[in-house]
This record gives C-alpha cells, sequence and structure tokens, in this order.
C-alpha cells in the first residue's frame, strides 16, 4: 500500500511540474505574440504615409462599390481553374505514362513528352498565354479556338500538365520493385499492374504535390485577364483605373484566398496523413 | 518421404549475370510432382535470383527451364501465362498495401484467370480460412502481424493453383516468434501435396518438410540429396564449412 502512494506521489509531482511547464509555455507564446504582432501593427499604423495607404487600398467605400464586378469575373476564374484541373489531371497523367513506358516502339512518344516537360516548365507560363493567346488566332486557321479564355484556359493547361506530368511520374517511381514484381508474379500483365497496382498507389502518395501544384494553377488564371476577358483581377484593374484606387485588387486577393487557404489545409493534413502511413 | 511423380520443374544449364557478376553459373535440378526442395545457401549465393529467373521476373542468359516439360525461358514463350502456372512467395511479403487481405488473393483470378468476383471471393475466403485467417478479410495488410502477412502471400501465390510454389525465404523478414505459423501453413501445402521449391535458412525446417535439399554455392548446385545425409554428413567442403558457419551463428 504504502508503496503505491510513494508512486503516485512521485507521479503527482511530474504532472504537476509538466502542467506548469506547459502553462508557462502559452504565457511566453501569448505575450510574444503581442510583442511581435502588435509591434508590428504600431510601425505601420504610425507610418506617416498610412492615411493615404489605407485610403487607396483599404477604403470601405471602395469595397462595396467594387466588389459586385469582382464577384462576378470572379465566377470566370473559378470556372477556368476547375476545368484547366480536371483537363491537367487527365493529360498530365498521360504524359506522365508516356514518358514511362518501355518498349522501343514508343521511343518517339517517349521523346517528344520528354520534350513537352522539359520545354513547358522551362518557359514562363506568362510567356505560353501570350503566344497561344495572341498566337493562335494570328495563324488565322480554321478550326482552333479564339476565344480568349480557351486560349488561355489552354496556355495554362498546357503550362501545369508538364509540372503535374512531372509529379506523377515521381510518384510512379516511388512505389517499390517488389509491387510490380508481385503484381506480375500473380499473372497480371504490365498493364495490369499499373492499372491495378502501381497507379492507385503512386496517386495516393502524390496527392499533396499535386493539391500544392492547384493552389498555384488558381492564382496564375489571373495570367488570362491579359487576353482581354473579364475575371476577377481584370475587373479590379477596370475599376483600379477608373477611381485611382487599389482596394479592388484587395477585394479579388480576398476572393482567392477564400479558396486557396481552406485548400493549403486540406494539403496540409494529407501530407500529415500520409506522412503518418509510412 | 512421398513418392514424387514426373518432373514438373526442370532447370538445365542456368546462368544468369548482373553485368560482370554472375550470380548463377550453371544450375541444374529437377523439382518432380509433390516435392517439396528446400533451396539452401548464403546469403547472396543466387537463391533469389533462381527462383526469380523460374518465374520469369529476370530473364536468363543461358540453359533452359521446362515447365511440365515445355521450355519458358524461351525469348518466344509468353511469360504471363507461364506464371499463372506458378506461384512465387516473396521474403519481403510484396502485398499490395492499397487493398484488404481479400482484396490480395483474389486480384490474380479476376484480373488474370478470369475469375468471376463471387467465385473468387468464395475461393479466397476459404483459402484464408485454411491458413487461419477467417475475420482477417476486410482488414489492410498493415494492420496484420508479419506472421499474419506472410500467411495472406501463400494464399496469394497459392489461389491461382499453381503448379508448383516457388518460396523466396519467406520467414527471414519474420520475428522469431512469428516464423512457426508461416512454416506450418508451409507444412499444410506439402501434406496436400503441393510441389515447392523453398528457398531456406530455417535448417530444421527443411530437414522435416523437404524431400531433397540442395546447396546452391558459386552459381551451382554444389550438393544435393536427402536431408539427413545433405545437413549431416555433407560429401562436400564448401557445404561442410557453409553448415558450420550456420552452427556458429546458432541457426540450426
Amino acid at each position: 500500500m504504502t508503496e503505491t502512494v510513494v508512486i503516485s506521489d512521485r507521479r503527482l509531482a511530474r504532472l504537476a511540474a509538466k502542467r506548469r511547464r506547459q502553462r508557462r509555455g502559452q504565457a511566453i507564446a501569448a505575450v510574444s505574440s503581442v510583442i511581435v504582432i502588435g509591434g508590428l501593427a504600431v510601425w505601420i499604423l504610425t507610418s506617416p504615409g498610412w492615411p493615404s495607404v489605407r485610403e487607396t487600398f483599404f477604403s470601405w467605400s471602395e469595397f462595396k462599390n467594387a466588389f459586385p464586378e469582382v464577384l462576378e469575373g470572379f465566377w470566370l476564374d473559378v470556372k477556368v481553374f476547375v476545368l484547366v484541373e480536371i483537363a491537367v489531371l487527365i493529360f498530365g497523367l498521360l504524359v506522365a505514362l508516356l514518358r514511362t513506358s518501355a518498349g522501343p516502339a514508343l521511343f518517339p512518344i517517349r521523346l517528344l513528352a520528354t520534350v513537352y516537360t522539359d520545354l513547358f516548365r522551362g518557359v514562363p507560363t506568362l510567356l505560353l498565354v501570350y503566344l497561344i493567346g495572341f498566337g493562335i488566332p494570328a495563324l488565322q486557321l480554321t478550326g482552333l479556338p479564339t476565344e480568349p479564355v480557351v486560349l488561355g484556359g489552354i496556355a495554362l493547361g498546357l503550362s501545369y500538365s508538364a509540372y503535374v506530368a512531372e509529379v506523377y511520374r515521381a510518384g510512379i517511381a516511388s512505389v517499390h520493385r517488389g509491387q510490380r514484381d508481385a503484381a506480375l508474379a500473380v499473372g497480371l500483365t504490365e498493364a495490369q499492374a499499373l492499372r491495378h497496382v502501381i497507379l492507385p498507389q503512386a496517386v495516393r502518395r502524390v496527392a499533396p504535390p499535386l493539391l500544392n501544384d492547384f493552389l498555384a494553377l488558381q492564382k496564375d488564371a489571373v495570367l488570362i485577364s491579359i487576353l482581354g476577358p473579364a475575371e476577377a483581377f481584370r475587373n479590379a484593374q477596370i475599376i483600379q483605373g477608373e477611381n485611382f484606387n487599389y482596394t479592388p485588387l484587395i477585394a479579388a486577393a480576398l476572393l482567392y484566398l477564400v479558396i486557396t487557404v481552406p485548400l493549403a489545409r486540406v494539403v496540409d493534413r494529407l501530407g500529415v496523413q500520409t506522412g503518418g502511413v509510412r | 518421404m512421398s513418392a514424387a511423380g514426373a518432373p514438373v520443374l526442370e532447370i538445365r544449364g542456368v546462368t544468369k549475370a548482373f553485368g560482370e557478376r554472375e550470380v548463377l553459373r550453371g544450375v541444374d535440378m529437377t523439382v518432380s510432382e509433390h516435392e517439396a526442395i528446400a533451396l539452401i545457401g548464403a546469403s547472396g549465393s543466387g537463391k533469389s535470383t533462381l527462383l526469380r529467373c523460374i518465374d520469369l521476373l529476370e530473364e536468363i542468359d543461358d540453359g533452359d527451364v521446362f515447365l511440365d516439360g515445355e521450355v519458358i525461358t524461351d525469348p518466344s514463350v509468353e511469360a504471363v501465362p507461364v506464371r499463372r502456372r506458378l506461384g512465387l512467395v516473396f521474403q519481403a511479403f510484396n502485398l499490395f498495401p492499397h487493398m484488404t487481405v481479400l482484396e490480395n488473393v483474389v486480384l490474380g483470378q479476376m484480373r488474370a484467370q478470369g475469375a468471376s468476383r463471387a467465385e473468387a471471393e468464395e475461393q479466397g475466403r476459404a483459402l484464408l480460412r485454411r491458413f487461419g485467417l477467417e475475420g482477417r478479410e476486410d482488414d489492410r495488410p498493415d494492420e496484420l502481424s508479419g506472421g499474419q502477412q506472410q500467411r495472406v502471400a501463400i494464399a496469394r501465390a497459392f489461389a491461382g493453383r499453381p503448379r508448383a510454389l516457388l518460396l523466396d525465404e519467406v520467414t527471414s523478414a519474420l520475428d522469431p516468434e512469428l516464423v512457426g505459423e508461416v512454416l506450418h501453413a508451409i507444412r499444410d501445402l506439402k501434406v496436400a501435396g503441393m510441389t515447392m521449391l523453398i528457398a531456406t535458412h530455417e535448417m530444421g525446417f527443411a530437414r522435416e518438410v523437404a524431400d531433397e535439399v540442395a546447396f546452391l554455392h558459386d552459381g551451382r548446385i554444389v550438393e544435393a540429396g536427402a536431408p539427413d545425409r545433405v545437413l549431416t554428413e555433407p560429401e562436400r567442403d564448401e557445404t561442410r564449412r557453409f553448415l558450420a558457419r550456420l552452427l556458429e551463428s546458432g541457426r540450426i
């Protein structure tokens, strides 16, 4: 009996010490947050130019005035990046499969896929939007799309498919060779092994980096504004030009954050999960 | 032990090199129907390579392997139908981690042999019961112990009703207390008359289950014969030295 009392005393003391440590840690975190964030805020808010910056970037009346039009433009962005993401998921996988394919007959296709990923990852997306957005219509060929939104979407899709193809390829390469061996050993063909054993594992592993690329893609949707479509950034810029006030751009930025911050949290959680499995 | 029938696997003069390194330098052996042969030899002596060559996961350089009298290592022979007639169990299990236990066992049946899901699952459940895995059908492989995982792998290899099972050091990756249950499963297959080629470090098990022990050394089978004879009165110095080393490390 006395022995268990002695042990529980030690344990209580340890628990109390642990709680003290935790409380102290929380207090330090709170104080340092107030000092750092508060200090930054005071530094900016007391700066000589703050009143005019507030008026040009954070004007509530400008915000209210611009928001409906910016929001309307934002729906176009949403449509563009959702469609482009779906296309990128499919086309990127196709390119990755072509690059990992074996067999001498497929050599030219492999070469083409390699050149494509090198080229489109190496060129700034902005340049691609210009080239495709203005270059394709200038060819004056019939049958090719001339809609600026469509052309901008194609440029974005081509650029991001090159990145996504490499993400998929890394995923495929990360699946242990023993998995392919085991699939072949139970009598599957190479194609069946890829379809049923390797790809499902590869795709699960690359989900976080894929979503990460989608975050970037969503922001890059503003690049199609240079071709003229009335998307969020474009609308915001027009209003800004009229009133010489940058608040509409802040409105557009907020709309982007509404989409990208939740997605970023999803990426974090997926990363933790796949990290936990292995 | 049991009366051996017609040859199922005949391995004739098989050689295999990886770059400059010659792993197999002319392997000859025969595994007859219902026979279990224990393939022993030091780590890196080529036991795994030989099994992988037989299952056509590696291409051999020279020689031939015959399955039921037909050559299977000719470049003109399609590998996929041959692999469907053989079963291979890996040292590291190599279960499919994204599938349930039952899905692991039925994948080959459904995709390779064209069985219906119902048919394959009924057979798969029966097999899992046979290997003491009833109730684990819907678990993921990583929820199982190593011994259970390896029994799933054996069930998976056996599901295709192979003409011969190739077992590649199936207990080497297991904690000592889990070895017994896997050996039990193999013993059960032996009693059922399965033709087996078993690469192993378990000399006691080889002695108990195998009809013959073959010692692979320097890329060749240098000695083969009844387990009692090879393991207690080896004729060759190489075999004697190998067994002495095992004895020193407490593996016998």
